[in-house]
Formats: structure tokens, sequence, C-alpha cells
């Protein structure tokens, strides 16, 4: 299920790509926008849950997803290079996992570890809202990484195609129609941290059960069906 | 003994027929499979490795289905034409990625690296890599688990004559010692070079098969077209016009020159400097005028 070649090649893609920058340009922005806030207006609940769910949970934390989750597959298959896994004794759907765990792996460090210190600076943890957003920010991480490692397999556009989901469904229409909410993959980070951490310091929209069952079928479901698009990945030649 | 199978595979792309019934089987040595560009080469090969699917038909190893069957993967070695592959890589760490994904350690890698004397170069990263040493790397790669079946799509392709010549060498060896090797490309030279056995593919059908021998003959025996200038182009044509081996003549006056169509190629070759001589005409110019590889192929495809 789980492949250690597989897994060092992702990382050292995702890692070594200039696209990579994002991923370190992100939570610094969020550090340092952190220590402004801190400075300019002291310790303040609102003002921290502004900065943690306004910006790391409904911004950082998707865009790292969609670098982490459509960098770990797509540059492969789009430069043919993907060849070299395929031509192997290897299980696809292993493949899959392996870079699934991966692009996991990377959106948690990348978001939660950040979301946890910007906390800590903000309020130090008052009310008990890194700790929530840190909770909110690792669970969302599986779920992009799964849904944007999918869209990396089925189009060459996973980049643009997953921008739009987190910015303008989950950002725009996720904020205006109460029923989009249902379908975000942040509201159901925000229940799971809503449980989590007694429901003081944050609050979703969307019910626990519903929530945990969306999450996990989103994810296997995502999945699998990037397995089997793995397994029938035609590689066309350059005539 | 391995032997590839394609039993009346065609595929489909939209409209487009890219592989239109096609039927053969490729056993131990080299086979070229020869074909202009755009022939449907690509399309058969990445068939025959399991990265397409027939639309109809079958492609086997040994019996066994190629597509979405991993398993073949360890009997076949792929060397694709695309160029990318990892440049982040030092050689060295790419063919050991591609051993371990075989479950091989580095020994295996370090012994492939060998086989195409890449060792000067493994250290540095695939990026700084000229396309001769890209290429070897590729087939360091696919050797690694010593497979039996290796198919190459367009190896030669950009590589200077030193390099062509090595890698020649490493493919004819390989087929020596048993293994089914395959290769695509659209110069006859380099397929005759190499293979002892030739596939011709010609938009997207199967136009030809068998040793070189027989591959050159049907192409040297077909109509051959020539432009001839000389001294006296309607004297020459008359002179020739009786000979068998000349199908048609036309005297093309606002040129100045013949056309002529030859349908005996070795005797024809013979008969224009003889009849120009016995009949004190200077020859200025012959030159044959439908020699591309399209039209070469074209004619196979019809006969």
């Amino acid at each position: 299920m789980y492949d250690p070649t597989v897994a060092r090649l992702t990382y050292r893609a995702l890692l070594g790509r200039r696209r990579a920058l994002i991923l370190f340009v992100l939570p610094a922005l969020l550090l340092v926008i952190a220590a402004a806030v801190r400075l300019l207006t002291g310790a303040d609940d609102s003002t921290a849950e502004a900065v943690l769910g306004g910006f790391s949970l409904a911004v950082m934390v998707p865009i790292i997803g969609v670098v982490a989750g459509t960098g770990a597959i797509a540059p492969e298959i789009d430069d043919g290079s993907v060849v070299y896994l395929l031509a192997k004794p290897i299980k696809r759907p292993t493949i899959i996992l392996t870079k699934l765990f991966v692009a996991i792996g990377v959106t948690m460090a990348f978001s939660a570890i950040p979301t946890l210190i910007a906390g800590f600076i903000l309020n130090g943890n008052g009310g008990q809202l890194a700790v929530a957003y840190t909770v909110a920010a690792l669970v969302a991480s599986i779920a992009y990484a799964a849904l944007f490692l999918l869209l990396g397999t089925v189009t060459r556009h996973a980049v643009v195609f997953g921008l739009v989901y987190a910015l303008i469904w989950e950002g725009l229409f996720a904020s205006l129609i109460s029923g989009a909410r249902t379908l975000s993959v942040q509201q159901w980070a925000l229940a799971v941290a809503e449980k989590v951490t007694g429901g003081e310091a944050v609050t979703s929209d969307v019910a626990l059960p519903t929530a945990v069952i969306l999450l996990v079928a989103a994810t296997v479901l995502a999945t699998w069906y990037a397995g089997q698009k793995l397994r029938s990945l035609t590689v066309a030649g350059e005539e | 003994m391995t032997t590839l199978t394609i039993d009346h595979a065609s595929r489909w792309f939209g409209n487009v027929v890219a592989v239109n019934d096609i039927t053969m089987t490729i056993g131990p040595g080299v086979t070229g499979l020869l074909g202009p560009n755009g022939a449907g080469k690509s399309t058969l090969i990445n068939m025959m490795g399991g990265f397409l699917a027939p639309s109809t038909g079958t492609v086997t190893l040994d019996g066994d289905p190629v597509w979405r069957n991993e398993s073949v993967y360890r009997q076949i070695g792929i060397v694709p034409e695309r160029e990318a592959m990892y440049d982040f890589l030092t050689g060295r760490e790419f063919v050991v990625a591609n051993a371990e994904l075989h479950g091989l350690d580095a020994a295996a890698a370090a012994r492939a690296l060998a086989t195409v004397d890449m060792e000067y170069a493994q250290d540095r990263k695939i990026a700084t890599y000229s396309k001769g040493m890209r290429q070897r790397v590729k087939m360091a790669s696919a050797l690694v688990h010593d497979p039996s079946v290796l198919l190459l799509d367009e190896p030669f392709n950009g590589m200077d004559p030193r390099q062509r010549m090595q890698l020649m060498e490493l493919l004819r060896r390989m087929g020596e010692e048993g293994r089914t090797v395959l290769f695509s490309s659209h110069i006859l030279e380099e397929v005759e070079q190499l293979a002892s056995h030739i596939e011709v593919i010609v938009a997207g059908r199967h136009a030809a098969s068998g040793d070189f021998r027989r591959i050159r003959r049907l192409m040297t025996d077909r109509p051959h077209q020539y432009v001839v200038r000389s001294s006296d182009d309607r004297a020459l044509a008359a002179a020739l016009i009786a000979d068998p081996s000349t199908a048609g003549i036309e005297v093309d006056t606002q040129e100045g020159m013949l056309r002529v169509q030859a349908v005996d190629f070795g005797r024809f070759t013979a008969l224009l400097p003889r009849v120009a001589r016995d009949h004190g005409i200077r020859l200025l110019a012959v030159s044959p005028s439908d020699e591309s590889l399209e039209s070469v192929f074209s004619y196979l495809v019809a006969a």
C-alpha cells in the first residue's frame, strides 16, 4: 500500500520545483500577519479568529492542498515521466496511495504547523483557538490532498480547477449560499474541530455526523477513482 | 523465449484510426518497426507496453494480456521516446530508483549503468545531460531488471553518429543474448543496419514484414521516377522507350528535361548510361524524383 521509492521521488519532485516556493511563502505570510496583528492590536480573540479562519483555513490550507495534491502527480503525467513508475510491477493503487500520503504529509506540515504557531502568536491559544484551527487544518489537509490528487490525474488544468474550487466555491459560494456549505471541506473540518475543542472556539454549519461521512466518503472515493484513472492512464506518444 | 503477440489490434482516437487491424508476432532477436512519422508506430509500441488499450483485438506477452497487467513489467523494459525523466535526480539516483521499484538493490543499478557506459557521469544531475546521455540512462533504467523484452520508441532520434553506433552495438548484443528487442524508426538505414527482422507500418496498417533483404527488394523493385537532363532529350527518349525497363517518358520542353518512369530499377540504371554513350548523348543530370520515404512507403501499402 506504500512504496518508499515512490514516496521519495514524490517528495523530491514536490519540494524541488519552483511551485514549492508557495509552500514556504504562504506560511511565512501567515506568521508575518499574525505577528503584525499582535503588535498592532494586542491579543484579541476575534481578531485571532478572523486571521486563522479567514486566511489560514480559508485561503492558505486549500492553496497548499492544491499545490501539494496536484503537484504530487500532475507534472509527472504532463511530461510523461510517470511512465517510469507505471512500467513497474507495482499496483497502481499503491502508487496513488503513496502519493496521497506524501501530499497529506506535505499539506499538514506546511499548513497545520504554521497555523498552530500563528495561533499562539495571535492570542496565546486563548479560547483554544490555535488548537481548534490546527485540528481543522489537519483534517482539511486529508480531504484537500485526496481531492486535488484526483484532479491531478483527470485534468491537465488541475491547478486551475483546484483553485476555482478552493477559492470560488468555498470562499464565495459557500459564504453566500448556505446549501453550498454542506459541500465544503472547510466546513467539514470545522465540524471536527468544533467537536474536538468542545464547541467553544469554532463552529460549523454542518453537523458532525454529516461532516465525518462526507469527509471520509470524499477522501475514499477520490483516492479510489484516482487509482482507477491511473490503471487506465493512456500515455500518448508524441506522434 | 518471450513472444509479444499482436492479434488483429486496432486503436482509434475519436474518428482517427491510428492503428488498423494489425497482426504480428515479435520474437527473440532485434525487430525494427519501420514507418514514416505519424504512421502509428508509437501507438503500437504504447499498446505493446501496456500504456494504451487496443480498441479491438489483443496484445499479449506469452499469452498474458499486457493491458492493465502490472506483472508484465517484470519481463518488459521500456525506453520511451519522451525526454522527461526526473531531471532533478542524478543519473545514478534515477537508475537506483528504477531498480528499487523492481524490488532490486543499488548493485543492479550499478550493473545497468556499466552496461550503457554511463558510470563516468552517473553523479551529475540528469538536467545537465546531453540527448545521447539521457538516452543511455533511459536504457539503463529499462535494463535494470534484466528484462526479456525491450521496447524502444525512436531510440536513435537526436543521437550523434558515435552514440548511434554504441546503442546499435548494445541492442545487437541484447538480441544475440536471446532477448526480444523491438525498436521503432522512420529511417530505413537505421533499421537495415540493426534489425534482422522488419515490420513496416504505413498509415496505421501493416504494410510489409520480413527480413531486410525482402523489404529492400520490395522497395527497389517499385517503379522509379527519374528526372534526366541531356544534350539531346528527344533522341535519348526515343532510345530509352524502346527498352522494356522504361514504362513511360515525358519530354518537358519548357523545363528542358525528361521525366522517366522506370519499372525495372536494376536494368534501367545499367541501360541509361549505355544508351547515352551509344547515341553520343551527354547526360547532364540524372536524379530520382520520388525517393522520399513517404513515396516508398505508399508504394509498399499499394503493393
